[in-house]
């Protein structure tokens, strides 16, 4: 079982380490979009300090739903992935495998440049700390939650705006405890609490989101 | 006859054209009672004035759209275990309804919350996570429009009805906490001054007449889901032949 999950995750990195457009695209849509808002809102450093961490996680979430249409699309499209499904391995560790893929490739990056926007949305540093603790706690919640998305629409037309209408509600709970960790820590209210329930938002997507992914996968493959 | 006699679409088929008629003349007959109760018998409240009748269609209506959810989700979990065709029509002719209720609770909010808070809409707690049922709902039938194959739509709905009923106590409580640590309105619903019982027993008639409402047209759009799916079976075609 181990090894059935080691070898998907290898198999989609070595695709990802091919095409190395494909998965920058999402980091700097990410970077773009958190761009944009000082240019509509204004340049005061006090407005954007207030509206940074809120402006960061939206534009995180945007970032991962652009690339997690592509999560099932590409080995669907080439018949490989029916092959994976009909194999005796599990397909939730099939399904495990590849959203932990995505969060290495998609969350890891984010991570590394989250700080250089908070720096731009002059986020005090430990903030910046508990932004980069809260998108580490947060990010697999997005890649798990997504990846019950793309099974759901997997090859339908329009499937990636289709995607991004079914999940985004599910991710308002992750908005809202990241978001807030980081206006707790400039508020002086703290973070832990927030951290923790997003930790335990984390636990439980891991728990439930592969099951019904796979479910979801097996429907749309019948 | 027994428990499964009515999982079988014609049985059912019937069993709702029989039932119709009545749910339709019980919303009718609840409808009326409700509504005049909520006029003319309801005594005015000394703090909100006459525009406080207005949740007399609010709380039904949002008590509904919840409910209905749950119903739909219900349906959905029978449907994925048991396989049964009849739970999965149920589920898809319950979401335009629920879907209507929370859009009329939202709509209803607002024109209450202007005469009250001065505002039509404030980042509430219940505002919010009613917003957020409404995508959930607006998700599942844009997901059941773009899916072709009706199995494959029927058992998609059903997965994403199922996650999204795991998620709305999580959405519920995390929209409320972060409603009081941001300190938007200063206006708490839930310390309501106790109701006169003559509200009350308005608001549940009311509530009564949404519920056969909802069994009405429920009832109504499962048998036209009926009829198009089964329209290659014998007693399909004998009904279309006598009409």
């Amino acid at each position: 079982m181990g090894r059935f999950l080691l070898a998907v995750l290898r198999r989609d990195l070595t695709l990802a380490a091919r095409r190395r457009g494909d998965w920058l695209i999402a980091q700097f849509f990410f970077v773009m979009t958190a761009s944009l808002f000082p240019l509509g809102v204004g340049p005061e450093p006090e407005m954007l300090a207030r509206i940074g961490p809120g402006v960061l996680w939206v534009a995180a979430t945007l970032a991962s739903l652009l690339s997690l249409s592509r999560l099932f699309a590409d080995d669907h499209h080439d018949g490989s992935l029916e092959h994976m499904v009909l194999s005796p391995e599990p397909t939730v560790l099939l399904v495990l495998g590849k959203s932990l893929a995505h969060w290495l490739i998609y969350g890891i990056p984010l991570l590394l440049i989250a700080p250089v926007l908070g720096i731009q949305f002059n986020l005090p540093w430990d903030a910046i700390l508990t932004l980069e603790i809260s998108l580490l706690l947060g990010t697999p919640i997005l890649s798990l939650l997504g990846a019950v998305g793309a099974a759901l629409t997997l090859g339908l037309r329009g499937g990636g705006v289709l995607l991004t209408l079914l999940i985004l509600p599910l991710y308002v709970p992750a908005l809202i405890f990241g978001a807030g960790a980081v206006d707790g820590v400039m508020a002086g209210t703290g973070a832990q609490a927030h951290l923790s329930l997003l930790g335990a938002f984390m636990v439980l997507s891991l728990m439930i989101a592969p099951w019904i992914a796979a479910a979801a996968l097996r429907v749309s493959l019948e | 006859m027994n428990l499964y006699t009515f999982s079988s679409p014609v049985n059912f088929y019937h069993l709702s054209g029989k039932l119709i008629p009545w749910f339709t003349g019980l919303a009718i007959l609840f409808t009326a009672v409700g509504l005049y109760i909520s006029f003319f018998v309801a005594p005015t409240d000394f703090q909100q004035g006459e525009a406080y009748r207005i949740i007399f269609i609010h709380v039904p209506a949002a008590w509904m759209s919840m409910f209905i959810y749950l119903v739909m989700a219900f349906w959905g979990a029978i449907g994925l275990a048991f396989n049964t065709r009849m739970s999965f029509m149920m589920a898809r002719a319950l979401a335009p309804t629920g879907a209507l209720f929370t859009f009329l609770a939202l709509w209803t909010g607002a024109w209450w919350g202007k005469p009250m808070w001065g505002a039509w809409w404030v980042w509430d707690a219940r505002l919010t996570s009613e917003l957020i049922l409404l995508f959930l709902y607006v998700g599942i039938i844009a997901l059941w429009a773009a899916i072709d194959d009706v199995k494959r739509g029927d058992r998609a709905g059903a997965l994403l009805t199922l996650i999204g009923a795991i998620n709305i106590p999580i959405i519920y409580f995390s929209v409320k906490w972060w409603n009081t640590l941001h300190q938007g309105a200063s206006i708490n619903l839930m310390k309501a001054p106790t109701m006169a019982k003559t509200m009350l027993i308005g608001m549940l008639v009311m509530a009564f007449a949404a519920w056969f409402y909802t069994l009405a047209v429920a009832f109504m759009r499962v048998r036209g889901i009926i009829l198009e799916r089964e329209r290659q079976s014998e007693w399909v075609k004998a009904i279309l032949e006598k009409d």
